[in-house]
């Protein structure tokens, strides 16, 4: 089930900047349906990045983030054909992963 | 264009002027064939409005409700929206040709 | 001088060569090279290949959030989605590449096309839910999800080829051209727009906090993954879509207008290169 994360993680100089996209419905839990009923919120609630065994970045997202997010932030260190893992978990306790390497 | 705000302005009329004794089943009934019928041409024009539609379906839920003073005045509201949808389809079906760029 | 005109005129009138006559030649050159110089005009300095670009050809400061997206764009999902579609066969073993040139690969540029056999425009939507027809399989819906994907495919493997449509030298064909026109021009739904009152009259400016995107190339980008849908659609969404925000009652997706108009409004792009499956606000 990997095919819910794409990243692409480029070293430069002392840092790596890394760019995320995430397919998830990120169901706010306000939202009615066609016959006005509410969807139930389904939505990522922690995103996590880890390089050389180290958490690097932390999302903490909820009901304000939309449908299928996208992230970009830049880390301390990492070096071309380093491992980058990300993994994420929802509300419903469903979750995913990916390791990509750094380019 | 000139034909659209005279319709528009017909269908403000009528609207307003619908103040009598208090309506029937049968007035509503009279009133919703007429309203179907013009929506129907419409149809076949590939030209109706949401608006229209809107109308129809509030006319038929106050008439469920037994509202039939609402409910007709919502049918002959329709029953004018379609009617415009109608002209304006008439009105551009030559209309078209002074917008295309040359 | 003036005599001489007036009579001139008067002969014409008489002849019944004009105006009536010349108001009914159907000319789609003449119209593309009309349709193709307005936009130029009005927008020197916008590149002719970049008017695919829709509204990010028509504001600064949305294409610099545009150029962010394509980086990592939404509609990479639905191009995955539409590889492996085509890669999967029917349950008959055959796929959709065996309905189309070139195994499908590389060839959205040349649709909509006039099928002289049946008298009729096909677009791509239309081909491909026949294809599974004629495999089959029950057709999909139009307006968004598995269409969504197989065109987005088909339209990224097209990228950056030029549009090619062609009208025959039929009757029928012309015909299905001029009704797409007629389609394009003509004002519709309690608001009494017209797909050019927006398009055409008004490209670049806003409407509400959107930047119109000019007519010219206007199908290049599709499919698109818009952001206010949060998700892809057709061109058969885009075209019910606006029906309705103009407050008409939409035609049912694949109607004998929206092909005409999907045929009218290709012409009128060729030679512009496919830039979809597209991200729009």
């Amino acid at each position: 089930m990997a095919n819910s994360i794409r990243v692409r993680a480029v070293a430069s100089g002392d840092h790596t900047e890394v760019q995320a996209l995430v397919q998830h419905p990120m169901d706010s839990g306000f939202v009615k349906d066609a016959q006005g009923n509410l969807i139930p919120p389904h939505h990522i609630e922690v995103v996590d990045f880890q390089h050389a065994g180290k958490t690097v970045f932390t999302a903490l997202w909820g009901p304000a983030v939309a449908k299928d997010p996208y992230i970009k932030f830049s880390f301390k260190g990492g070096q071309k054909g380093d491992d980058l893992a990300v993994s994420w978990v929802d509300n419903k306790g469903e979750s995913d992963s990916l390791t990509a390497k750094i380019m | 264009m000139r034909m659209i705000f005279a319709m528009a302005g017909l269908v403000l009329l009528t609207a307003a002027g619908a103040a009598q004794a208090a309506s029937t089943q049968a007035d509503f009934d009279a009133a919703l064939a007429a309203a179907n019928t013009a929506e129907k041409e419409a149809a076949t024009l590939k030209n109706r409005w949401t608006t229209t539609e809107q109308a129809l379906a509030a006319a038929k839920k106050a008439a469920a409700a037994g509202d039939f003073d609402t409910a007709v005045k919502d049918a002959q509201h329709a029953e004018a929206l379609a009617k415009a949808s109608i002209a304006q389809a008439k009105e551009q079906d030559t209309a078209w040709k002074a917008a295309v760029i040359h | 001088m003036l005599r001489v005109i007036a009579v001139s005129i008067a002969a014409l009138w008489v002849a019944g060569a004009w105006p009536a006559a010349a108001a009914d030649a159907i000319n789609p050159d003449a119209d593309f090279k009309a349709f193709r110089d307005y936009f130029t005009k009005k927008f020197p300095k916008v590149p002719l290949n970049d008017f695919v670009n829709g509204p990010y050809s028509m504001d600064a400061g949305l294409r610099k959030q545009w150029e962010a997206i394509e980086d990592f764009p939404p509609y990479d999902f639905a191009v995955d989605r539409g590889k492996q579609m085509f890669a999967t066969p029917f349950k008959n073993g055959k796929t959709y590449g065996d309905c189309f040139a070139n195994k499908g690969i590389g060839i959205r540029q040349n649709y909509p096309y006039f099928d002289e056999k049946s008298g009729e425009v096909i677009t791509l939507e239309l081909a491909l839910n026949r294809c599974r027809e004629a495999n089959g399989e029950p057709p999909f819906s139009y307006v968004k999800d598995e269409m969504a994907s197989l065109t987005a495919y088909m339209a990224f493997t097209s990228r950056g080829k030029l549009f090619d449509i062609k009208i025959p030298n039929d009757p029928r064909a012309l015909a299905a051209y001029q009704n797409g026109e007629k389609y394009f021009y003509s004002r519709r739904g309690q608001l009494n727009f017209s797909c050019a009152s927006c398009h055409v009259q008004s490209a670049g400016q806003h409407i509400r906090t959107e930047v119109l995107a000019p007519a010219l190339g206007i199908l290049a980008a599709m499919p698109i993954y818009r952001s206010e849908w949060g998700s892809m659609g057709t061109i058969s969404r885009r075209f019910v879509t606006c029906n309705s925000q103009v407050r008409g009652v939409p035609l049912e997706p694949q109607d004998e207008n929206y092909r005409d108009v999907e045929y009218y409004l290709s012409y009128m792009a060729n030679g512009l290169p496919i830039s979809g499956p597209g991200a729009r606000p």
